[in-house]
């Protein structure tokens, strides 16, 4: 009852219409020389991501509504804005911890790419010069962060819930990584790297360390959830073992 | 019932701080403006308009919307094709 109803508020929350300001790097901040390499670097993983989400679907045709779910879930987690009151910021989440765990890595990548693309095309949010920066550090890092930090999770015997919330707080946390290391590579100047990205990750944590701790409880309690209605889907994505007989 | 009420109580509460602080003088910047943005002009760039520039009038409000409506839609079939009816269709083994 109560879990029904805190879906229904949530789905409420996110109706409601805002025009997004958050984290994806804005058009033309990256120059065209970072643009084409972030571009180049980030193709090979969302050709990879295609070519392993057909494979799947080919094998599995239930593949197909999960990639529904969450690829919805990442487009929708990254473009509506959350106010976070303690750094008088609006930001949001990631979400492809969740889609990389449930998904694949690669399959993540994916997703993250055409939501990015359709929020660069259609809600002003990123933009289409800054596609292959911002895939690379919400979709490869994001991604790869999460699920690595959920094997991890999972290596250390910690529980799935912890795990999933150590998936989702990485992935969080290392795409907002990335954003600031693509801005100090691009723009460092005459200063030193590390400073600039020291500068620039340190000013997206009051915002987003909030958020990367609601991302984590919201990915652990989905794969809490998964796991009491369909642990079948947990096993066939080896996120949880088979039974012994 | 008594749970029912404090939470729709509450709901109100958020919802309508939500709605208040879409006011102009208290819209909270988001972090590209106040991070991104910020640091980019410091460091000699700035953004540009985007290509399709959808942010005229309540355009982008409607788009949001939009796209809201259209994401929960998907969200929802495929939930309840894979936890409800999937869940019905499921053997004894699986």
């Amino acid at each position: 009852m109560i879990l029904r109803l805190g879906l229904m508020f949530l789905a409420v929350l996110l109706m409601l219409p805002a025009p997004a300001s958050a984290m994806h790097i804005s058009e033309g901040i990256l120059p065209a020389g970072w643009a084409v390499f972030w571009f180049a670097l980030a193709a090979p993983f969302v050709a990879w991501g295609v070519k392993r989400m057909s494979a799947r679907k080919a094998a599995d045709p239930t593949y197909l509504p999960l990639v529904g779910i969450f690829g919805a879930a990442v487009f929708v987690f990254s473009c509506f804005p959350i106010p976070v009151p303690v750094a008088g910021c609006t930001s949001h989440p990631a979400g492809t911890g969740l889609s990389a765990i449930l998904l694949g890595g690669p399959a993540s990548v994916v997703v993250a790419f055409v939501s990015l693309l359709l929020q660069a095309l259609f809600l002003a949010h990123g933009g289409l010069t800054t596609l292959g920066g911002n895939t690379m550090s919400m979709g490869v890092l994001g991604s790869f962060g999460g699920l690595a930090a959920f094997r991890l999770g999972r290596l250390l015997r910690v529980n799935l819930f912890w795990s999933g919330f150590l998936a989702g707080l990485a992935a969080d946390l290392l795409t907002y990584l990335g954003t600031s290391l693509e801005l100090a590579l691009a723009l460092h100047g005459s200063q030193s790297v590390w400073s600039v990205l020291g500068q620039i990750y340190l000013a997206f944590m009051p915002t987003q360390v909030p958020l990367a701790i609601l991302e984590g409880l919201v990915v652990g309690s989905i794969l809490v959830y998964v796991e009491k209605h369909r642990p079948d889907i947990l096993r066939k994505m080896k996120v949880i073992r088979e039974p012994a007989v | 019932m008594k749970r029912f009420i404090v939470l729709l109580f509450f709901s109100l509460v958020v919802l309508a701080t939500v709605a208040l602080a879409e006011e102009p003088q208290a819209k909270w910047p988001g972090v590209d403006e106040a991070v991104v943005e910020k640091y980019a002009r410091e460091l000699g760039r700035e953004a540009c308009d985007p290509y399709i520039n959808t942010d005229q009038g309540d355009l982008l409000l409607f788009l949001f919307a939009l796209s809201g409506a259209v994401g929960g839609f998907i969200m929802g079939y495929c939930w309840h094709k894979v936890f409800v009816a999937g869940k019905l269709s499921r053997t004894p083994e699986e």
